[in-house]
């Protein structure tokens, strides 16, 4: 029916291999920024400044309903227009960061709105600081409520990063295409870069499940 | 060059362009609700086969790259025989794509109907298929539709990805007016800015009302 | 908000209540919760506040406890303002940081606990007085455990509150709101949320505390035979007033005020 060719297979694979490499350096540098972005994000929604919400919120918005792809041109190409070029790498990861700390905002709003309103009242009873209200009672238990989505989003950033070959990053996909081109195959890159990515992301999701467990049953949460 | 002398000379691309993004997103949310109904009931369906096609089919969906997905239909179904034209390429594989994602919405809100609704159906002798389409997806719809909303969101921006296999819609167009012209502030702002509109200002109202109607109908508003 | 003009800054004296309200008013919107409350309440004195729903009795305790602002009116505690601060010889609104300072007098035990689900119950103990306090985890752990001894807790410490019982869980909370060492004791509905069959454990800390130790009680309950029990005073609340108050021999056996009358004879019937 069709030739998959297992010579041409590993002739191709450490090149894949090298590219899972730059793919899985791409989501990690993109994952950290977004958590911590995020949660700047998510606290400065909850403060007192009105107009400051305000603009936070409708740019969360404007983020989470535009393609990330069109972002990920506009960061690249505006730069040079303006007279700053920035690399690949650099655009490539304000874009996805930006991208998805916005998802993670809405995770961390989320986690601490469903944190009772009773357990405020009580560690006001004790007559803790804002801070460590949040600190000691509010964050603790919002993270169970907020890693389903944490986890999630590290699996969809890693999913995310094929859009990253269109501005010139290296990894799996741009490398995929790159191969097709040159040899005029394209089974075996598409292919195997399909088996890659269910290869890293469904471990990570159940790992992310078992994660998420173990920390509510060690929260006595369950 | 200001947007709107920008928007001025180039509105008729920018116009097609939406047209065809318009048109992929309703090709692709038919195709992936219809995915999603049928996977949906086949992981809940006590036949095992069919119980491990949803799930393969759900996983693989959601565990690769919508991007991957799209080159794959694309570039690797011609070497099984079936050539596909781009645009149809496109909106098969944001639909498929969705559909996996949308098959665990529907999966979710079917088991979170009271259990008591399934007993009490079963109690006038409904038949199983009627109990599941007259009692169980009504109250399910109601439940997931929030939900929907969102992934109906994520698949507009799905569609972007298209113009990668050269599909001239919204987001191809502000490629090529960029290529031509170096305008790329202009040129994907504007892209930015209309599809913000389209899923800020039409999508979500549309399933707020939606929701709100569904609500009244089965009595819950 | 509003700068009070004509009330003390401080007050002194040999009768300075351990609690005072002095025309104390509190509204949402055009609903008027409270409507000009005076209330002492002396050192040592144990007050319980009945009445029916809606009547204001838990917002005087959620005030007390500076989880609701007030619209009118001051709050004095130990002889201190606590819901305004003296600045320049007027009384001013409280900042976040006076608040503080004076909230350290003031414990709450509330409906539903309220415990923090992710600490054991000696952890709930313990929180305020390491976190607030600044003690020692050694000598906030001797401290606690008393505390958990005394609300017969002892041997559930390393319990999250999922593994308890209402009744268990409640009585975690006095022992938590009690390792703060507050001069005013807060019980808001403390045995509403309970299984009939464990009310009793809780309010057999409760009368404890009251036999044992010299503490200012407020309560707001819906028992009536355990607030005529162990009160010094019972204060009936309708609409946002005090209706009718006295010691719990002359308002439940002789009440004079007719919705007092119709109110408990209510109850009764309920029982």
């Amino acid at each position: 029916m069709f030739d998959w060719r297992w010579d041409f297979v590993a002739e191709i694979m450490p090149r894949l291999l090298w590219a899972t490499g730059n793919t899985l350096m791409a989501a990690g540098i993109g994952y950290v920024i977004a958590l911590v972005l995020g949660l700047f994000l998510a606290l400065g929604q909850r403060g007192s400044n009105r107009v400051l919400t305000t603009i936070l919120r409708e740019g969360i918005e404007f983020i989470r309903s535009t393609p990330l792809i069109l972002q990920i041109f506009f960061v690249f190409y505006v730069g040079p227009q303006f007279g700053l070029v920035l690399s690949p790498w650099v655009a490539g990861m304000i874009a996805i960061g930006l991208h998805y700390s916005c998802y993670l905002s809405e995770v961390y709003r989320g986690g601490i709105e469903s944190v009772p309103r009773g357990q405020w009242e009580a560690a006001t009873a004790l007559n803790m600081t804002r801070w460590q209200t949040y600190k000691q009672v509010i964050i603790p238990q919002s993270l169970p409520f907020a890693l389903a989505g944490m986890g999630n989003y590290l699996v969809g950033i890693f999913k995310d990063t094929p859009m990253l070959s269109v501005i010139g990053v290296y990894e799996l996909v741009h490398t995929a295409n790159a191969i097709g081109s040159e040899n005029y195959r394209f089974l075996e890159p598409y292919t195997l870069v399909g088996f890659i990515f269910l290869a890293i992301s469904l471990p990570t999701a159940a790992l992310v499940r078992l994660f998420e467990g173990r920390v509510r049953s060690k929260m006595g949460m369950n | 060059m200001t947007l709107l002398e920008f928007v001025a000379q180039y509105w008729p691309r920018l116009l097609t362009g939406t047209a065809n993004t318009v048109a992929l997103f309703f090709l692709s949310a038919a195709l992936g609700i219809a995915i999603a109904l049928v996977m949906a009931l086949m992981k809940l369906s006590s036949y095992r086969a069919l119980r491990w096609t949803a799930i393969s089919y759900i996983e693989i969906f959601r565990g690769t790259s919508l991007l991957v997905q799209l080159y794959w239909v694309f570039f690797v179904m011609p070497l099984f025989g079936f050539t596909i034209e781009k645009f149809t390429a496109g909106y098969l594989a944001v639909g498929m794509n969705i559909g996996a994602y949308g098959a665990e919405l529907v999966r979710g809100a079917i088991l979170s109907t009271p259990r008591g609704q399934w007993e009490a159906a079963l109690a006038i002798n409904m038949s199983p298929a009627k109990r599941m389409w007259r009692i169980i997806l009504p109250q399910a719809l109601v439940n997931m539709l929030p939900a929907w909303g969102n992934l109906l969101i994520e698949l507009l921006k799905g569609t972007a990805l298209v113009s990668l296999i050269s599909v001239a819609d919204l987001m191809f167009e502000a490629k090529q007016i960029n290529g031509s012209t170096f305008l790329s502030a202009q040129a994907f702002g504007t892209a930015l800015i209309i599809y913000y509109v389209l899923a800020r200002f039409i999508l979500t109202p549309f399933m707020r009302w939606a929701e709100r109607a569904m609500a009244r109908k089965i009595g819950k508003a | 908000m509003q700068n009070l003009v004509g009330y003390p800054l401080e007050l002194t004296g040999e009768d300075t209540p351990m609690v005072r309200f002095t025309n104390v008013r509190k509204s949402y919107g055009p609903l008027v919760v409270l409507d000009d409350l005076n209330l002492d309440v002396a050192e040592g004195e144990m007050v319980s506040i009945i009445g029916p729903s809606g009547s204001g009795k838990t917002t005087v305790l959620r005030m007390l406890m500076t989880l609701e602002t007030i619209n009118g009116g001051c709050i004095y505690v130990d002889g201190k303002p606590l819901t305004h601060m003296p600045k320049n010889d007027k009384l001013v609104l409280a900042n976040t940081r006076y608040l503080r300072e004076r909230r350290a007098d003031i414990g709450m035990c509330f409906q539903h606990f309220n415990l923090f689900p992710h600490m054991t119950a000696l952890q709930n103990c313990m929180e305020g007085p390491v976190q607030v306090l600044g003690l020692s985890k050694t000598e906030a752990r001797e401290r606690s455990e008393e505390l958990l001894e005394l609300v017969g807790m002892i041997d559930k410490k390393d319990q999250h509150p999922s593994r308890l019982s209402g009744g268990q869980q409640q009585r975690v909370a006095i022992a938590r709101a009690l390792a703060m060492r507050p001069k005013v004791m807060l019980f808001d509905e403390v045995t509403s949320a309970l299984d009939p069959e464990v009310i009793g454990e809780v309010t057999n800390v409760i009368r404890a505390l009251v036999s044992q130790h010299k503490l200012t009680m407020l309560m707001v309950t819906h028992q009536m035979g355990f607030a005529r029990d162990i009160s010094d005073r019972v204060c009936f609340f309708y609409g946002g007033k005090i209706e009718e108050q006295g010691p719990p021999a002359d308002l439940f056996g002789n009440p004079q005020k007719e919705r007092t009358q119709k109110f408990l004879s209510a109850v009764s019937e309920a029982i």
